[in-house]
Order: C-alpha cells, then structure tokens, then sequence
C-alpha cells in the first residue's frame, strides 16, 4: 500500500510537467483550432534564452519575466511573419508547416547552444517538501505555479473583454467579425499568449528533465496526450490529465510486469485511447455537435 | 438547447474535396512519366538507381496514405507501423523460412490489410486531433514491440534483421539494383492502376461521400463504419507492400528505421504532394528523399533549419501541393491550345 501511494505521489510530480505543458497546448488549441507541433520547441527556445540571460548575470526572476514578455513577442511575430499568409491554406498544409518550424527551431538552438546537457537552475531550492521523499520543494512549486496560471487564465477569459473576444474568434470567426473583433489579431494574441505560457512551462521543467534541444521532445509527447485525454477545450481538464497521465505512466511501469521505461509511453498512450473511446471529446471536454 | 453542453460548429471539412476526375493525370502525361521511369535507369550509376527505387518504395507509402486521407478523410500518423509490420513481414518470411521475396509480397500486404481493419474498428469513434493521437500511439509502440524479448527469434531485437539482395531472374543481364529498381516499378504501377480504379468505383465514391461529409453519406445509406475500416485497411495493406519492398531494396530491417520521424516524412509527402492527388505521391516522395540530403549539402550544422525553410517556401508557393502546379499548367496549356 505504500509502495502504491509513493508512486501516486511520484506520478503527480511528473504529471505536474505534463499538466504545464497540456495546458500550453489547450491555450494554442482555443486560439487557432490546431494542435502545434512547434509548442515544445517554441518552449525550449524560450527557456534557453531565460539561461542565456541569467548567464549574462541577471538574476532569476528578471531573466524570469524578462523571457515571458520576449516569448510572447516571438509568439505574435512566428504568427505574423509564417501563418498569417497560411490562414486560408488547408489545415493539413498548417500542420506541414508546424513541422518546418519545429525542424526549424530545433535546429537553430542546437548551434546557437549545442547539444550538451546544461544545469538550470530553480527559485523553490530542490529539499524534500513536508519531509516526503517523493515530491521536493521544486516540484511543489512547479505544481503550485500550474495551479496559479490555471486561476489566472480562468479569470481572464471568464471577466476580461479580450478574453471573451478571444473565445468569440475561436468558436464563431465569421459571427465575430460581424460583431466587431478583430479575430486576425485574436490568432495572434492567442499565439503570444501560448507562447508565454510555453515559456513559463520550460522554465518549471528544464531544473527537473536538463536543458538541452530535445528536452521537450517526450515532454510535449505527454503533453498532448494529457490535453487530449483532458478535452483539448478545457485548460481545467488540461491539467487534471496531465496529473493522470503522470500516475497513469508511474503505476503502469511499477505493476504490469516487463515494462521496464520503453514501453510507458505505448502503454500510457493506449490507455488514453482506451478513454476516448468511451469518451471522444475527452473527460472534461464539451461534446462538438455538427449542424448538417 | 442547454449552451453549455453544447456547441454548434459549422467549419469547413478537414481536408478539401477533390473531385476523382481530377485525382490523377491524363493518358498522355501519364504515359510520358511511365516512359520516362523506365528508359531513366539505363543511363545512370547504381546508386542512383537505388534511390529511384526509394523512391518509388515511398511514393507507394503516400499513396496509400493519399488514399486514406485524400480519399476517405481519415488522418494517419500511424503508416511508419504498417510499414514496420510489411517490412518485417517479409524480412522474416525470406530469412528464417526462406520464402521467396515475390511471394512475400502478398502476404505482407494481406497481413497489414487485416491489421489496419482492425485498427479502424476502435479509430471509428475518433476523428480530427483526436484520430491523429490514436494513430500516433501506434507508430510510437512499433519500433518499441519490435523490440519485445519474446518477439527475439523472429525479429532480431535491437539488432534487427540482414535481408539477402535477390538477383535478376532468368539469367537477365542486370545488376541486381536494376533488376529490383524494374520490378518494384511494375508492382507500383499495378498499385496506382488499382487505386486509381477503386477510387472511382462505387467505393472509392463512398470513401469520397465520408470525407465530405459523414452525415451525408450515412443518409444517402453508405455504410460508414464499413468505409471507413475498409480505407484504413487498403491503405495498411499498400503500405505494407511498401514496406516489403523498402526491405528487400535497402536488405536491412531493424526497430529504430521505422520510428515516428518515418510516419512524419510520409505526412510531409502527402502534403507536398498534393492531398487527394494520387500522382502528387511520387513528386511528395521526391521531396522527403532528397530535400533532406540538400539541405545537409548546404549547411551541415543547420540542416533541420534549413529543411525547415525549404519545405515552408514550398508550402507558401504552393499550399495545395503539386496538384496546384499541375492545375496551373493546364490551364496554361488548355488556353495555348485554344488559341
């Protein structure tokens, strides 16, 4: 029984990763209506520059801010510059072109900061949190951070204007533009914002997975699995299926037996399907009903 | 209608209908690039030779993904497994029975035909993003249940398997490179012919009723499950085929050849290709084989980057692949002709 709530504990400290993640995705989701290949690399590009920064001798927090506030300006400038032209394109040429991005990030960040393991720091400190082995003050942070965001981008798109416009131009473009909103500047906003909250998610998980290109390669893997498994329209559901798939993924490699960490993700990921077959839009996602 | 629960979408369909007249080429045309793929060998090296036959062993792989897709609407990351379980089929069939690699053809493609019905049953209730993720399970277990301990006798493991080259048949005064480029251009043909055949057959229409749309179809009394199951098998199966061939031509299987990446190169084909286009395939499978070796002649660190680059001003020119191209030359030649 111990062994059984360790492994829980375990996993909601993986999960917590994964739950930041999902909900990058989720917020680029609501946005643009696609799922972004480039997310991951787009936060490990992000976190690279908070390390360049905080090398260069500026302390946490500055470097901290300072990468939100450049990731969402990169977020609006990829938009404008490479999927503006691209918005009347067939969305299977959009997903093309997500991949070129991704090559093309994960390319560039291998030769600006190479292929080695880099140390990154955390501002939690790494000790044992409440005298428990399993989850330390970094990971508790990490959770607590999650929580925060989650709280933030509930109010924001509940009580803002912009964040009701931004609803409005994701579920009806063409009525929303009857009604005043600017939606090509949604998509944007939406993209900044993805951006911000991918940047944050790479600086909570670079301290615990090492900061190197393909750090968000499994990362970003799980992060859609647990927005899919979640409901990809609901950031709530985001992160309760990231904490799911981590304890999904932690009890799978310690009870099914010669599973060893290659076959987690296969396992993980059938699991997840398992679920959508009894639920398609996710457990927290609203169902999609088509009007003929 | 209680708003929270529920959402009315009225967005475009996921893929653009293309009408089945215009998924393939003229007679003319057609018979131009069948000249052109037999004559082209006879004045080239062996390793060029060898990439031609790549070439048409992935352009038979987006094929049946453009079937798939193009056709039935479905979307697919999962052909890197069809094409494991094909290329492992016949791996093992020659090496540990010692079947002949004619005769594993068939097989490999029935074997991935049954496997990809199956695995439409459970894809049935998916669709979109959702679909993407299933199939993406898919290629991730692959190359890790290829590697599986039981599974050691017949797989090889990590270490994969050596498939012996055949040679020419009859004593033909061949090298063996040619002999395999000839005969996996008379197997994709005889593929292209019978596709092209089934999409415009009573069920190639259903494929093509589904992917417009589903609610349509099922009205006008199509059996959608049953379409549905059937695109993804025939396009396992062709893919299996492709598989088989990929084997036998590059004599090597192993676990880690047929990751996620093979998925995504097949994707990218489809896209570059045309989605819907069944000739686009090959001009989709002449990208994914030789835009990567460019970009590495042009900048070794940066090759990602530079791939990168090229396939997005691909995609800007083009964003509905060759087919676009295709479309404007006859128009170009239609007024010429006019005049």
């Amino acid at each position: 029984m111990e062994l059984f709530i360790n492994q829980i504990l375990a996993g909601i400290s993986t999960g917590a990763i994964y739950a930041c993640m999902a909900l990058a995705v989720v917020m680029i989701y609501q946005a643009i209506d696609h799922l972004n290949f480039a997310q991951g690399e787009m936060a490990m590009f992000s976190t690279f520059i908070s390390w360049q920064l905080m090398q260069w001798g500026m302390p946490y927090w500055a470097a901290f801010f300072i990468t939100i506030a450049l990731s969402f300006a990169g977020g609006i400038a990829i938009e404008r510059v490479m999927f503006k032209p691209l918005a009347k394109a067939p969305i299977l040429t959009n997903v093309a072109g997500f991949i070129a991005l991704y090559s093309i990030i994960n390319s560039s960040a291998g030769l600006i900061w190479d292929f080695t393991i880099k140390q990154y720091p955390t501002p939690f400190g790494s000790a044992p949190f409440l005298g428990s082995q399993l989850i330390s003050t970094h990971q508790a942070g990490m959770i607590g951070v999650t929580i925060l965001l989650l709280i933030g981008l509930y109010a924001f798109f509940r009580y803002t204007r912009v964040g009701l416009a931004m609803r409005a131009a994701a579920s009806l473009p063409e009525s929303a533009r009857l009604v005043g909103i600017n939606t090509s500047w949604m998509i944007a906003l939406g993209w900044g914002m993805a951006a911000a909250i991918g940047s944050i998610a790479g600086m909570m998980i670079a301290p615990v997975v090492f900061l190197e290109p393909n750090m968000m390669l499994g990362v970003l893997i799980y992060g859609f699995a647990a927005a899919v498994l979640g409901g990809l329209t609901s950031p709530f559901g985001a992160v309760i299926g990231g904490f799911l798939v981590g304890i999904f993924e932690n009890l799978a490699g310690t009870y099914i037996p010669g599973i060893g960490n290659e076959l987690k993700l296969p396992i993980a990921l059938a699991l997840i399907i398992s679920v959508l077959v009894v639920k398609p839009a996710g457990l927290f996602g609203r169902p999609i009903v088509k009007r003929v | 209608m209680s708003a929270a629960v529920e959402e009315v979408v009225t967005e475009a369909p996921a893929v653009e209908a293309v009408p089945k007249r215009a998924m393939t080429l003229g007679t003319g045309t057609s018979l131009t690039v069948l000249a052109l793929l037999v004559v082209a060998p006879l004045f080239v090296k062996n390793f060029i030779i060898f990439q031609m036959t790549m070439l048409l062993v992935y352009g038979l792989a987006v094929l049946a993904l453009n079937i798939l897709t193009g056709g039935s609407g479905q979307f697919s990351l999962g052909q890197s497994a069809f094409y494991a379980i094909g290329a492992y089929t016949s791996a093992i069939l020659m090496e540990q029975y010692n079947v002949n690699y004619v005769l594993t053809l068939p097989v490999s493609g029935a074997l991935c035909f049954a496997a990809g019905f199956l695995f439409g049953q459970p894809a049935l209730r998916l669709s979109g993003v959702y679909l993407a993720l299933a199939t993406f399970a898919l290629a991730t277990a692959m190359p890790q249940l290829l590697k599986l301990n039981f599974l050691e006798p017949w797989t090889g493991g990590v270490q994969g398997l050596v498939v012996t080259k055949p040679d020419a048949p009859f004593g033909l005064p061949m090298s063996q490179d040619m002999w395999l480029y000839y005969f996996t251009l008379v197997i994709t043909i005889a593929i292209y012919i019978a596709s092209v055949n089934l999409l415009r057959s009573r069920s190639g229409r259903a494929f093509m009723a589904i992917r417009d749309n589903e609610i349509a179809a099922s009205a006008m009394g199509i059996d959608v499950a049953l379409y549905k199951t059937l695109a993804f098998g025939v396009s396992a199966g062709i893919t299996g085929v492709a598989g088989s061939l990929g084997a036998i031509v590059v004599q090597f299987v192993a676990p880690d050849s047929y990751t996620i990446t093979l998925a995504i190169a097949l994707f990218l084909g489809m896209v570059v290709g045309g989605v819907g286009w069944l000739p686009g395939s090959i001009v989709g499978s002449a990208f994914i084989i030789f835009v990567p070796n460019i970009a590495e002649s042009i900048s070794k660190g940066l090759s990602g980057a530079v791939f990168g680059v090229l396939l997005f001003l691909v995609i800007f020119a083009v964003p509905h692949g060759a087919r676009q191209v295709a479309i404007v030359c006859q128009q170009a030649l239609a007024k010429y002709k006019r005049r």
